[in-house]
């Protein structure tokens, strides 16, 4: 039985159905569908999950078809369900499945409701290709699927030209990506002449080198992990992409496809341990991105902004435990930090469905008693992400910032105080969010606090299950199951005796950080009005997101235009391409003007005109006759 | 001079009359009839040269020829009378701004 194939075609079904018939089947048809298969393809993940237990650590390899055949290599369809995208695989089909319920809930009232499933099906298709996939092809056509998808979810009310052009700037921006991720495989192929994740490990672990450098395939195969999962520099597209339902927003761009990138890494460790340039470049964005994104999270006032750079600055911490070799540490908190982070953006969703739309924390404000659901499972996540024990977060972070400190792949103390001083930043600004959005007393206007209402079952229990999954889901070491596959780096023994103080270290900051937004945040926004006025420069720089979308319009946005206009518009289309045409057409018409004064109507005169014709063809034939 | 060459020359006179009629008469009643002594010019160079390589069926084109004429004119009758009719006149100058 293909099991692997199936999961991976149930979604596509459900694309396939809703896309084509939902629209005239009606809601309960696609509710079905839409959220049946995806819970159809978890359970036959479960399924292979047993299946992968009883075959010993091996893992199950399944080919689907043969794409095409080039002299004697081919390229093959085919999954590969090892542990590690055993667990991705669990974490998109769970997690995904739990959000498809939860969209019932939500986009109930939308017109486009088949349209949404449709999108979301095929999403979770494209997704699970990337994480199923054996060759980095396969994963590449599930790399480009997802983007699409994203595209296709950020731009779902594309009535607005604000979320269509947000659309466009995450497809565009993952491009960029996309390239070195392309030079990377091209050169992979040309070095080993095959893609599968397996095999180009194994060459590289070889006793034999490839002739190959395994850092530049690594960094630029890192550069198409930069765009798709938002790290500096092309970070730009994330928050902007947060203009699609709030539900997409928690699949997509904070639970599954945005940590494609670090799957891609973890993939590829082979490739990477033998690429320390590469890691350390790695490492370097990485804690970059977890520190500037978590200092513009601070000051961010849209709900789904704040968790958007929390979603980047997390992602920053996962490919700082990738750059120190910390390879499972980064599953790790890709798995808690799908849980966490899908419960605060479901929660997200929750708070702006009773609000009625309003996104703003300045206009909210004493949330917790009307909506108690909503307000318990996001404090469950908020104290998960920030890093208190026992909640599952605590276990990933602390795991990261470990091995930044002590891992023999490049870990130094440098990393984990920049990491640790971004634990702080983000426990400070997922409690402010949480304060100011449950706890101060109400700054809403009177109609919206008038029609505040918890969300409906189906939302509110996915959220206590995604809450259970916060609290407990640490207890489960994912490194350690996955440390067949993907082996922890060495720690150095002269620190191992600094463990455990460091561990009440980052328990004593997370605590910290919610006792400084309990001292600035508990009597609403006075404080901190007071605190930005002390600092306008500073909080102009963030609030302004550090100028870098500025930065890239006078750098790149502006001379893309400048040469649209003046060379390719003006002087291409314009003058070449315009001006030989219409050069063409007033040669002809010039010409007819000319011939037609010929044409006078006198017969006696066209007949002279005849005469002379035959003498001269007479002429002409007598002459070469 | 015998007799096939005396035929063509008359057959060409025949041509070269009916020819500068064309080109100088302006009445368009005279023109066609000068265009049909042009056609019998024709005409007659073509049973010559028949005769004279003993071929029957250059005699039998010179009626198909005449059918096709006697067609045209038929033709070409109402259409002068038509536009006589309208103009009140023959000239065919009258009818310049036909030229389209």
């Amino acid at each position: 039985m293909n099991l692997l194939t199936l999961i991976v075609v149930l979604p596509l079904t459900g694309f396939l159905l809703n896309g084509l018939l939902g629209p005239r089947l009606g809601k309960s048809f696609v509710t079905v569908v839409g959220c049946g298969l995806p819970v159809l393809a978890f359970l036959a993940t479960i399924r292979a999950f047993g299946q992968l237990d009883g075959a010993a650590g091996l893992a199950l390899v399944e080919s689907a078809y043969t794409w095409a055949v080039v002299g004697d290599f081919s390229f093959d369809i085919a999954f590969y369900f090892d542990r590690l995208s055993a667990l991705m695989t669990l974490i998109v089909t769970g997690v995904g499945s739990l959000i498809h319920i939860y969209s019932t809930g939500y986009m109930k009232d939308d017109p486009s409701y088949a349209r949404y499933f449709a999108y979301l099906n095929l999403f979770l298709f494209f997704m699970l290709l990337l994480v199923l996939g054996r060759s980095l092809l396969v994963c590449f056509v599930g790399w480009e699927g997802v983007g699409l998808a994203s595209y296709l979810l950020i731009g779902f009310w594309f009535e607005d030209p604000a979320k269509a052009a947000a659309g466009k700037k995450a497809f565009i921006t993952n491009r960029v990506g996309d390239a070195g991720f392309l030079l990377g495989m091209f050169l992979i192929y040309y070095a080993l002449g095959t893609l599968d994740f397996d095999a180009v490990n194994a060459a590289f672990q070889g006793p034999v080198p490839p002739a190959v450098s395994a850092s530049l395939v690594g960094v630029l195969l890192f550069i198409g992990a930069t765009g798709k999962s938002a790290q500096i520099p092309l970070h730009v597209w994330l928050p902007d992409a947060m203009a699609g339902p709030t539900p997409v927003s928690a699949l997509i761009h904070a639970a599954t496809m945005v940590t494609a990138g670090v799957y891609l890494v973890a993939r590829l460790n082979g490739l990477y341990l033998v690429a320390p340039e590469a890691s350390q470049l790695i490492a370097g964005i990485g804690v970059a991105t977890a520190f500037f994104a978590a200092t513009i999270a601070v000051v961010q006032t849209d709900i789904k902004k704040v968790l958007a750079y929390s979603t980047i600055s997390q992602l920053g911490f996962m490919f700082l435990a990738l750059g120190v070799g910390a390879y499972g540490v980064a599953v790790f908190h890709v798995y808690t930090h799908a849980f966490f982070k899908a419960c605060l953006f479901l929660g997200a969703g929750s708070v702006i469905h009773a609000l009625g739309g309003e996104q703003d924390i300045r206009k909210m404000g004493g949330l917790a008693r009307r909506i108690p659901v909503t307000f318990v499972t996001f404090a469950v996540a908020t104290a998960a992400i920030a890093g208190l024990p026992p909640l599952a977060g605590f276990f990933s972070k602390d795991e990261i910032l470990w091995y930044a400190f002590a891992s023999e792949r490049g870990g130094s103390p440098l990393l984990w105080a920049v990491a640790s001083v971004t634990a702080l930043l983000t426990a400070f600004y997922m409690f402010r969010l949480l304060i100011l959005t449950f706890l101060t007393p109400s700054r809403m206007d009177h109609e919206t606090e008038h029609h505040v209402h918890e969300s409906p079952w189906s939302m509110t229990s996915v959220l206590v299950v995604l809450a259970v999954l916060s609290a407990i889901g640490g207890f489960f070491h994912v490194y350690l199951f996955l440390e067949p596959v993907m082996p922890l780096p060495e720690t150095a023994h002269a620190l191992e005796h600094l463990e455990w103080p460091l561990i009440i270290l980052a328990v004593v900051i997370g605590l910290a950080g919610l006792a400084a937004a309990v001292y600035v945040y508990r009597g609403g926004l006075d404080r901190a009005e007071r605190l930005e006025r002390r600092f306008p420069g500073l909080h102009r720089l963030l609030s302004g997101k550090y100028y870098i979308d500025e930065l890239y319009e006078a750098v790149l946005g502006r001379p893309l235009h400048w040469i649209s206009e003046r060379v390719f518009l003006g002087l291409g289309d314009r003058r070449l391409i315009d001006g030989s045409l219409h050069g063409l057409a007033s040669l002809a018409q010039r010409a007819a003007g000319r011939l037609s004064s010929v044409e006078t109507g006198q017969l006696q005169q066209y007949l002279w005109l005849a005469l002379m014709g035959i003498v001269a063809l007479l002429a002409w034939m007598w002459r070469h006759g | 001079m015998d007799r096939t060459q005396l035929l063509l020359w008359l057959s060409f006179a025949l041509f070269s009359l009916g020819f500068v009629g064309v080109m100088i008469r302006r009445n368009a009643l005279v023109m066609l009839m000068c265009m049909e002594l042009m056609l019998n010019g024709v005409i007659l160079s073509l049973v010559t040269f028949a005769e004279r390589s003993a071929m029957l069926s250059g005699a039998v084109l010179v009626f198909l020829v005449f059918v096709v004429a006697a067609a045209e004119i038929a033709i070409a009758i109402p259409i002068v009378l038509l536009l006589a009719r309208r103009r009140r006149t023959l000239d065919v100058g009258a009818w310049s701004e036909l030229r389209g």
